[in-house]
């Protein structure tokens, strides 16, 4: 956020500039990794707006506003999950109904997606296998990605007992819950993914190449 | 500048080629077979400016395009993505049809008169704004690589790719306008204990990420044009984010929500998909920032050297850490290196254009660039990442030198893994 106001002087000599894009280049003050431990890369802020008050266009709304857009879940705890249920047998028939043209016979792949079954393990070989038991650290994620995105020809249109259901039976089908689970707000944060600690942050940069001019290699 | 680049260029030219330039010279000064005639367009009248048009690149330009990938074999075209022809752009700025595309469903076409992007979260007010709000704000122009973390993961051991359109193409240089994020940010008020900030579309895939709210309040736009014209639909319209230096899966296009938090959401896109394998069989998270990489565009793979003598080495550097501050070219496969001449404007974040003359033999060479940043961070070979990466499948984030073999013939390939 701009902190230091400069005199209008300098402010009006920062515009003339903006169209270069060559200020604030590398050497600003903001730290090299974000509070979580996150490498940020260099610093490249912009200049201070040179106005004496701030616009102050936007409209104020309350979060009920929100609410049909306010769809993301923090998978690793659950928080945004909304009320609603699903069991492993409703979640089969939603599963018949509106992804097996796509994915395939218990899921395990068809005309245009792989399987959604298996990879656990897969980390050790390194090759990214993309179904729930091997790449989602948290249950949720399953959740958050089928409200938002699926199915891909009608996304958003699914209730939250019928992602609650098919969160059920894909985690049935890898294994990970009984076939008599139900999912709800409070019990799919709760199924342990295989792979809950398979994740490190970017510690990048990870060579240290040195320019050769001669006699490489 | 213009000058010293041109003395520089001679100095080198003449320490490279000892004097074989002249010599060719020399050689092409032979009478042609018929004195050159009047061409046609200087006995007719052209065409007429029409009352209003958009104008098109010339008809003779065709094979200029943005074209998906040869590679892989699609079987959906709903998440897909075209690469822009690096092997035909002279400069650093991407032209706005030629910008690569990247989509997870589809590209909408979204009315700027109805849609409205909110902020909420952990805010002191959550806030709407119409797209006549936005353009009000005090703005911004901005001049950036945008390059997906994909570009190249086809590449990494052996040759998949044939042009430098599908090896580097998932990159594009652009002048961004909008209003920087914090100033939106500020308006609505950031709780202290707020850290991580939420994007989300309003595509059919509502593509969202999590982004750290330091690296949103330094330098990160939203954005409404782009190279002096609306942000195309492809691209975003009618409003983006722009996280510079960072994978372009973060600057989610046709931004409708942003949202504040006190942790990172863990989206699939965050653990699933933009992840690179690790040797320990453990997976590097949040790898946001595109390291320092460069890539000679002509001569490249598909290219065709019609006579030794002079050629210009000519290529792209970029660096999500900052400025390049130098480009090293060899034409023996790395043995031997030279520093290549920087074309300013050199800026934060953006493409960087080098250029080093050659005088090619007419024998076996290959072609490399290196690029080097700010922060003195050298651009590796593969071999280097291998040693700190698990290189298996389809890995993200590879900013490894690139080799182009020419042969005897002047006929140019990729030859990544076997230089």
């Amino acid at each position: 956020m701009p902190s230091a106001k400069p005199s209008l002087a300098l402010a009006a000599a920062a515009l003339a500039l903006w169209g270069c894009a060559q200020m604030g280049t590398g050497s600003g003050g903001m730290a090299a990794k974000s509070a979580d431990g996150i490498p940020l890369g260099t610093s490249s802020p912009h200049p201070v707006q040179p106005l004496p008050d701030k616009p102050r266009l936007g409209h104020a709304i309350s979060e009920a506003d929100v609410a049909a857009w306010n769809i993301d879940v923090r998978t690793s705890d659950g928080q945004g999950l909304p009320p609603g249920r699903g069991s492993v047998a409703e979640g089969r028939e939603v599963y018949a109904a509106k992804c097996v043209a796509c994915h395939g016979a218990d899921a395990k792949g068809g005309a245009v997606y792989g399987t959604m079954v298996g990879g656990i393990g897969s980390f050790t070989t390194n090759a990214r296998v993309l179904t729930p038991g091997s790449m989602y650290p948290y249950a949720p994620i399953l959740f958050d990605y089928i409200r938002r995105a699926m199915p891909m020809d009608k996304p958003q249109t699914l209730t939250a007992n019928e992602v609650y259901a098919l969160s059920a039976y894909l985690l049935q089908l890898n294994g990970l819950v009984p076939a008599d689970a139900v999912m709800d707000a409070s019990s799919l944060p709760k199924v342990q993914m295989p792979n809950r600690d398979g994740f490190i942050l970017d510690d990048r940069p990870d060579t240290k190449s040195v320019r050769c001019m001669s006699d490489c290699k | 500048m213009a000058k010293n680049d041109r003395r520089d260029f001679f100095r080198r030219s003449a320490a490279l080629t000892g004097g074989a330039i002249a010599g060719a010279a020399a050689a092409t000064s032979a009478a042609r077979a018929a004195p050159l005639a009047v061409p046609p367009t200087n006995q007719e009248p052209g065409r007429i400016i029409e009352e209003s048009a958009y104008g098109v690149p010339s008809k003779y330009e065709a094979h200029v395009k943005r074209r998906r990938t040869d590679v892989l074999k699609n079987r959906q075209n709903l998440s897909d993505w075209s690469m822009t022809p690096l092997q035909y752009q002279p400069g650093i700025i991407t032209p706005n049809g030629l910008i690569f595309e990247r989509h997870h469903a589809g590209t909408p076409d979204i009315d700027p008169r109805t849609h409205r992007l909110v902020i909420h979260g952990m805010v002191k007010q959550p806030l709407e704004f119409t797209m006549d709000d936005l353009v009000r704000y005090p703005s911004v122009s901005r001049f950036h690589f945008h390059e997906c973390s994909g570009n190249g993961l086809t590449d990494w051991v052996k040759p998949a790719s044939t042009t430098v359109q599908q090896t580097h193409g998932l990159l594009s240089g652009v002048l961004w306008t909008g209003v920087p994020a914090a100033t939106l940010l500020d308006e609505a008020g950031i709780d202290p204990k707020g850290k991580w900030v939420l994007f989300e579309g309003a595509d059919a895939s509502a593509h969202t990420r999590s982004v750290p709210l330091e690296k949103v309040l330094d330098d990160t736009l939203i954005v409404y044009a782009m190279n002096g014209e609306a942000l195309r639909p492809e691209n975003g319209y009618p409003v983006r984010v722009v996280i510079p230096g960072w994978e372009g899966n973060v600057s989610v296009k046709w931004l409708r929500r942003v949202k504040v938090s006190d942790q990172p959401w863990y989206f699939r896109s965050e653990t699933a998909r933009y992840t690179d394998p690790m040797p320990n069989g453990k997976w590097r998270k949040f790898s946001m920032v595109m390291e320092c990489k460069s890539v000679i565009t002509s001569p490249s793979g598909g290219q065709q050297l019609k006579n030794p003598g002079f050629h210009e080495i000519r290529g792209l550097a970029w660096s999500g850490s900052g400025k390049i501050r130098a480009v090293d070219v060899s034409t023996d496969g790395g043995k031997t290196w030279r520093e290549a001449t920087l074309e300013e404007p050199i800026m934060d974040k953006c493409l960087t254009r080098f250029k080093a003359p050659w005088d090619w033999k007419g024998g076996p060479a290959v072609l490399m660039s290196r690029a080097v940043d700010s922060t003195g961070y050298v651009q590796p070979t593969v071999a280097e990442i291998q040693k700190a990466r698990a290189i298996a499948g389809f890995v993200q984030h590879h900013n490894g030198i690139q080799p182009w073999a020419v042969n005897e013939k002047g006929e140019v390939r990729n030859a990544i893994g076997q230089a």
